[in-house]
């Protein structure tokens, strides 16, 4: 798989790297100093304006965790799929698809890493990749 | 002396599918039904709010007009699964301001079945597998087992109660009572999550007609309270289902302040509610509110199961109706469901699933937005 052949799912929240990896696109508030995703000028915490993008670690742990069995409305990707919310060092949680769907191999506290991940097949026939957490070598 | 408020009449059309009907059809019986009971005819009302979320443009005015009674104030309110609680505050908070003496307040409507497609999620998220409502609530249910005791027999307790509630109303979708195990061994939707833990998108409405207090005479039903509270940022379980949260716990979630609002409006303490219509989308929401409406405290909603404190023969029964888990949930028609329920057990008139001895109840609801809804009634 080359890099040309892959689109985000969308512009904006994540960096994606030729060899297929990248980093998710935070937003960090320079009033408050906490970060937030995705990124957006006014900080949700605050209401301060001049957030700034920053790219956020690539490792975290698992908080919470399911699995989704059947296909949810306007999604084309495989199932099942994982979903969880993932605890970043910058103090800042993220909803995220996980790559382990079965749930009885994920465990809270558990440390995973991001994975952009394949969730469709856009018109000119290119991967659509979006960002999701794998459970980390230890 | 404040203008007190009280529920005239009320009225409502059926919770479940029903093809050959459309949404209009639904509101208008529902509001004809409340105002046959309430006594009042066209003209005797000087405005209208309507809650609905897929009925679209216009909704409120296409039942009035098909009922011949437009030309008055007509107002739609969204505010998702508390669009009917919304629209209810608008309505006694108008009455209490001296607008108006009388106003109806409705809800309906016709929900698209399985998971609820929402315009709330941009279509990249949908694309991304990350717009799944029932994911959001296992989480929460997750975490519910991780910090307040709850097993998943906890959870299947939740529906084979309020399943038991919904066999006595003829309201309701699903009139059939299940067992722990019938509830733990339905298809798995998201664990820990089965398809009988989760409540059915579907069709209806709920009318409640509203008048300033004449006094009292005895019987009336009044509303102490109606409060509507939107979510504050962090809380990455919250139910305006962001992307991102604090790793913080402790943000005050839109049930909790509307809850603190209403009681204090009413000017008492949950202790003081006899019977509570809640937010039961799934069971993990159930078990959630026992703890944000303090119910229980934090932490102790699977000991509050246990106790079978929120059952009809217990401190403070829970969703006499069925709660959502029996009736499905036509998101506009939800909120006012629950205060026609609250309407009968109050005055006495809740048949088989009577709550001896009520009266004072408590209505919540919860969703999209955030918004969260709770009303105070007392007789």
């Amino acid at each position: 798989m080359t890099a040309a052949e892959l689109v985000p799912v969308t512009p904006g929240l994540f960096t994606l790297e030729a060899d297929g990896s990248g980093c998710l696109i935070g937003g960090y508030c320079p009033s408050c100093a906490r970060y937030h995703f995705p990124c957006f000028p006014s900080c949700p915490y605050c209401s301060a304006e001049g957030c700034q993008e920053r790219l956020l670690s690539r490792r975290g742990t698992l908080v919470l965790f399911t699995s989704v069995r059947n296909r949810p409305p306007g999604y084309q990707g495989e199932v099942p799929f994982g979903f969880g919310i993932v605890e970043l060092p910058e103090e800042i949680r993220i909803v995220a698809r996980l790559t382990q769907s079965d749930p009885e191999q994920l465990r809270p506290g558990m440390a995973v890493v991001l994975a952009l991940t394949s969730v469709d097949t856009d018109e000119q026939g290119r991967t659509v990749v979006s960002y999701a957490f794998a459970p980390a070598a230890e | 002396m404040p203008t007190t408020v009280e529920i005239a009449g009320v009225g409502i059309h059926s919770f479940g599918r029903f093809r050959d009907k459309t949404v209009v059809a639904m509101g208008a019986e529902a509001v004809r039904a409340a105002l046959r009971a309430a006594g009042v005819g066209r003209g005797g009302f000087q405005a209208a709010f309507c809650g609905t979320v897929y009925t679209g443009v216009a909704a409120g005015h296409k039942v009035l007009t098909a009922l011949g009674m437009s030309g008055i104030p007509i107002m739609n309110v969204e505010a998702g699964c508390a669009s009917g609680g919304a629209a209810l505050s608008l309505g006694v908070e108008a009455i209490r301001a001296g607008r108006y003496d009388c106003v109806l307040v409705f809800g309906m409507e016709k929900m698209p079945s399985g998971i609820i497609r929402s315009s709330f999620f941009e279509p990249w998220r949908e694309q991304a597998g990350l717009a799944v409502n029932p994911a959001y609530f296992a989480l929460r249910a997750q975490r519910l087992m991780l910090e307040s005791g709850v097993s998943a027999e906890h959870l299947a307790q939740v529906s084979v109660k309020n399943h038991r509630h919904g066999v006595h109303n003829p309201h309701a979708m699903y009139r059939k009572a299940f067992t722990r195990e019938e509830v733990l061994n339905s298809a798995v939707v998201c664990p820990p999550l089965t398809l009988y833990m989760l409540c059915s998108p579907n069709e209806g409405a709920a009318a409640v007609v509203l008048r300033r207090g004449r006094g009292r005479r005895g019987g009336q039903v009044t509303v102490e309270a109606a409060a509507l509270r939107s979510h504050l940022p962090g809380s990455v379980l919250g139910e305006h289902t962001p992307m991102s949260g604090l790793t913080t716990d402790a943000v005050a979630s839109p049930t909790e302040m509307a809850a603190q609002a209403a009681l204090a409006e009413a000017g008492i303490g949950i202790e003081d509610v006899d019977v509570v219509e809640l937010q039961d989308t799934d069971s993990g929401r159930e078990l959630l509110s026992y703890e944000e409406l303090g119910i229980c405290r934090k932490g102790e909603a699977g000991a509050c199961v246990d106790e079978g404190r929120t059952e009809m023969n217990g401190r403070i029964p829970v969703n006499p109706s069925g709660g959502l888990l029996s009736k499905g949930e036509p998101l506009g028609a939800s909120a006012l469901g629950q205060i026609v329920e609250l309407y009968w057990q109050l005055r006495g008139e809740a048949g088989d699933r009577q709550v001896a001895k009520a009266k004072v109840a408590l209505a919540h609801t919860v969703g999209r937005g955030a918004n969260a809804c709770v009303v105070i009634l007392k007789r």
